[in-house]
């Protein structure tokens, strides 16, 4: 083979590697990257046992049931959390029942990060290796997922939660679960 | 009145563009020097147009004239003037036209700087940056047209600009980023042409060398500014976060300095000119695909612009025509590529294949990073995120390997070098470097993590054997001082750049892991201790300022052993028009220990949150950088790249240590 063809060759991988990735990147352009993958909603929580950072005893998706909740994915290394913390802690206080994820994050930090901004989670699972976030498809934190009493995934959000998403996207929500005849 | 003058003067320069894209190229084509010389007059009327276009804009902002869709956006009455002006590029559509300006000043630079290029290879240089203007343009005019009016019914105020960009960081931040971005089009322009005139040879890399280091310079400046901006405008405390955008221009900048050596060794020996061809094509597509990334909405970012699927067909269909059409040509003109040089394991080519090849993979684990979740949801396997302890882990090693290699590659002789006896040499300071890399950090925190141990040992192995191969280079002048000043100053860009990195590299380690971060409640009058420092508010105060009100504290910072006390004030300022609370942040610059201070929020009995951070050698990051851009600008100014002589064949003999690549 001449070194001419065989560079020819060689340089056809980027070429095609170009091509492929403009098709990929075509493909995701009417895609709000926001959405949640239709698998998992009105679905229930996939099955785990996590390792609980409040309690000893681990987190089961039992544990999550009994009333509409709020399952809120963040981390301290995520900076939209610091932001949305105290709105949260603000929500716990009027009565909403949330429960927390720590995603791929260090039990200190964590923590820590309670003592400071005070605790809005009813129960706090620590996701270390973020297998738990793997399944529930989060996609970056912060994520908030909105369950029913049964909990079953009825909603999910993208993003930090301040009180125009809350006025929007979640109360009506919540009011059409809790009229829903169980 | 202006906003129109402004758009006529946009439109003509996208007729200039074609003009400056089609008559030189054809004239290249056809060998007509009077079609050939229309690029030069060409390029500097577009430019001329499109600062028409720019300085219109800027007066609509300054004049607040609302019944420009933009300026009512992104502006206010109350914003103070600076900030109407730098609001220019504040949103998608302005930023754009900055862009495209740029693209145009580079333009005018090639022209303006070329009258040691042949003409013909100037045509096709020109040529194609108007091809690329002409898509920016189009793409401005159509899809993001910044003077479009809100007539007859317009608001009585702006929006305001976002507070985050009221910055003077801000101010500077996306110019210089963008100024890389684009220079990155001109290397781009300079393989397109080689690869239409067929003819790749050391002149095209060595009049491809100073425009890439500029752009280079331009992009390093741009990431470390936005960081900067990031650490003490958003009040985290943070430098880096591993966002998409950020990963957007982290991209190029590592695909660029790969390109930097490549160039060196593709014009000094005429090696690895594939590969440079295809990494000049990489940095200038990768700066496109950023903008793709930032401006389309296929990826969640902090700061992403508004996304607009539309927008992100236009540059996705950019993208396919700029980088399809030269990879194409590239693979079209690949049996006319040779590389001449014959070298040895031990050698200056093999160091920089190593430092090409660490470079390339570091920017593959960007790239992978980033577009591995919109992969992934695409094939259909759900969604889910990398997020920074993915970034860390591979980055570590990554790093560590290049330093390792960069304290030998620049003290080697191209074709071939006795590694053995330079290592028997160097021997002696990569044990002093390991000792003092381990026991420095011990001897002042006590505590050493691996990590941070082999990070200082590397950086110091870099800058003594930089040292030493000063020190060789004099060992036989006479005169140390003039030998000093004798040495080139690509050698002094390469030295700096390198010991710049050294200096970054000892920063990040450093401040990653001994910095102490501490969320305190404090409340008036009551000395908190923090590390070695006492923390006290001494009174709150509350204040308007042009466009928002702010609660400032006064914090009294001591330090009684150290017999030390100073005041700081950090704030929280409430943006009033788009209600949006933002951060001051106070701090005690300092390269040894940088106290920095941040309010928190309000607590239910008068106190405060306050976060309360120690940042030892934070500052080393920027200050690296900093010096690595310097070197890249002293590099520039070498003398060589200005002679009228043009060498087309490489001396095979050439085997002096004096050349250095930027």
């Amino acid at each position: 083979m001449s070194p001419g063809l065989k560079l020819s060759l060689l340089l056809g991988a980027p070429v095609v590697g170009f091509f492929v990735l403009l098709g990929f990147l075509a493909a995701g352009l009417g895609r709000d990257p926001s959405l949640l993958p239709s698998a998992l909603l009105d679905r229930p929580l996939p099955g785990f046992q996590e390792p609980g950072l409040l309690d000893i005893d681990p987190v089961t998706p039992a544990d999550l049931t009994g009333q509409v909740s709020l399952l809120n994915v963040w981390a301290t290394w995520c900076p939209p959390c610091r932001e949305e913390m105290p709105y949260l802690v603000a929500l716990a206080e009027s009565g909403v029942t949330i429960h927390g994820l720590a995603y791929k994050d260090d039990a200190g930090a964590v923590r820590q990060w309670l003592d400071h901004y005070g605790n809005p989670f009813r129960t706090l699972m620590n996701d270390a290796d973020g297998s738990l976030g793997l399944d529930l498809g989060v996609y970056g934190a912060p994520e908030t997922f909105l369950l029913d009493a049964e909990g079953v995934i009825r909603y999910r959000h993208v993003g930090i939660i301040d009180p125009r998403v809350w006025e929007e996207d979640f109360l009506p929500r919540i009011r059409a679960l809790e009229e829903e005849p169980s | 009145m202006l906003a129109e003058i402004g758009h006529l003067a946009l439109i003509l320069a996208l007729c200039l563009a074609a003009v400056q894209a089609v008559v030189p190229l054809w004239g290249a084509a056809v060998n007509d020097a009077r079609l050939m010389a229309v690029a030069r007059p060409a390029a500097a009327a577009q430019f001329g147009f499109l600062l028409i276009s720019f300085v219109a804009l800027a007066l609509c902002f300054v004049n607040n004239d609302f019944t420009v869709a933009y300026v009512a956006q992104n502006s206010n009455t109350a914003l103070p003037v600076w900030y109407r002006i730098s609001a220019v590029w504040g949103g998608h559509e302005g930023s754009l036209l900055l862009w495209v300006l740029m693209i145009a000043g580079w333009g005018l630079a090639v022209a303006l700087a070329s009258r040691t290029l042949p003409l013909e290879m100037l045509a096709r240089v020109l040529g194609v940056m108007g091809l690329i203007s002409l898509g920016f343009l189009a793409f401005t005019q159509f899809t993001s047209n910044p003077f479009e009016r809100l007539l007859p019914f317009y608001p009585v105020n702006g929006r305001d600009l976002n507070p985050l960009l009221q910055d003077v960081g801000l101010i500077f931040h996306p110019p210089m980023l963008y100024m890389g971005y684009v220079g990155f089009s001109v290397a781009f322009a300079f393989v397109v042409a080689a690869l239409l005139s067929g003819r790749l040879d050391s002149a095209w890399a060595r009049w491809s060398r100073p425009w890439t280091t500029a752009a280079w310079c331009f992009l390093t400046l741009g990431i470390s500014l936005g960081s900067f901006w990031a650490y003490y405008e958003l009040g985290w405390g943070g430098w880096w976060f591993w966002d998409p955008v950020e990963n957007a221009s982290f991209m190029p900048w590592l695909a660029g300095t790969a390109l930097m050596h490549s160039l060196a060794a593709t014009e000094k020996r005429g090696v690895f000119r594939a590969w440079t061809v295809l990494l000049a094509i990489s940095a200038f597509s990768l700066s496109i695909l950023g903008t793709f990334l930032v401006r389309s909405g296929v990826l969640t970012s902090v700061h992403a612009f508004a996304s607009d699927p539309e927008r992100g067909l236009f540059i996705l269909a950019l993208l396919a025509v700029v980088t399809g059409s030269a990879l194409l040509l590239l693979l079209f003109r690949a049996h006319t590529i040779r590389s001449t040089g014959r070298f040895e394991l031990a050698s200056r080519e093999t160091f920089l294949l190593w430092n090409n090849l660490l470079l390339v993979g570091a920017c593959a684990v960007v790239f992978v990073g980033t577009l591995f979740p919109l992969a992934v949801d695409i094939l259909g396997f759900g969604k889910l995120s990398v997020g920074p302890p993915y970034f860390n882990t591979l980055f570590a090693p990554l790093t560590i390997i290049l330093l390792a290699f960069l304290g030998v590659g620049p003290l080697l002789r191209w074709k071939r070098h006795d590694l053995k006896g330079l290592l028997r040499t160097l021997a002696p300071l990569a044990v002093l470097a390991m000792v003092a890399g381990f026991v420095l950090p011990y001897w002042f925190t006590g505590s050493v993590p691996l990590l941070v141990g082999l990070s200082v040992a590397l950086s110091l192995w870099v800058g003594f054997t930089a040292l030493y191969d000063i020190a060789d280079k004099l060992r036989n002048k006479r005169n140390k001082l003039r030998g000093l000043a004798g040495l080139s100053r690509s050698y002094w860009g390469m030295t700096l750049g390198h010991l710049g990195l050294a200096v970054m590299v000892v920063g990040v380690a450093v401040t990653s892991y001994y910095s102490v971060e501490r969320d305190v409640r404090m409340a008036l009058n009551e000395p908190l201790d923090v590390g070695p420092y006492q923390f006290e508010l001494l009174r709150l105060r509350d204040y308007q300022g042009p466009n928002y009100t702010s609660t400032q504290g006064i914090i009294r910072v001591s330090n009684p052993a150290e017999g030390f006390e100073t005041l700081v004030r950090p704030a929280k300022r409430m943006y009033t028009v788009q209600q949006m609370p933002m951060t001051e942040v106070a701090l005690m610059p300092s390269l040894i220990q940088e106290i920095y201070v941040a309010m928190g929020e309000p607590l239910d009995d008068g106190s405060w949150a306050v976060r309360v951070h120690y940042k030892p050698f934070v500052r080393w990051l920027w200050l690296g950088s900093l010096i690595m851009a310097l070197g890249g600008f002293i590099a520039i100014m070498d003398p060589r790249y200005r002679t009228e002589r043009v060498r087309r064949v490489v001396d095979a003999r050439a085997g002096d240590a004096d050349v250095a690549g930027a």
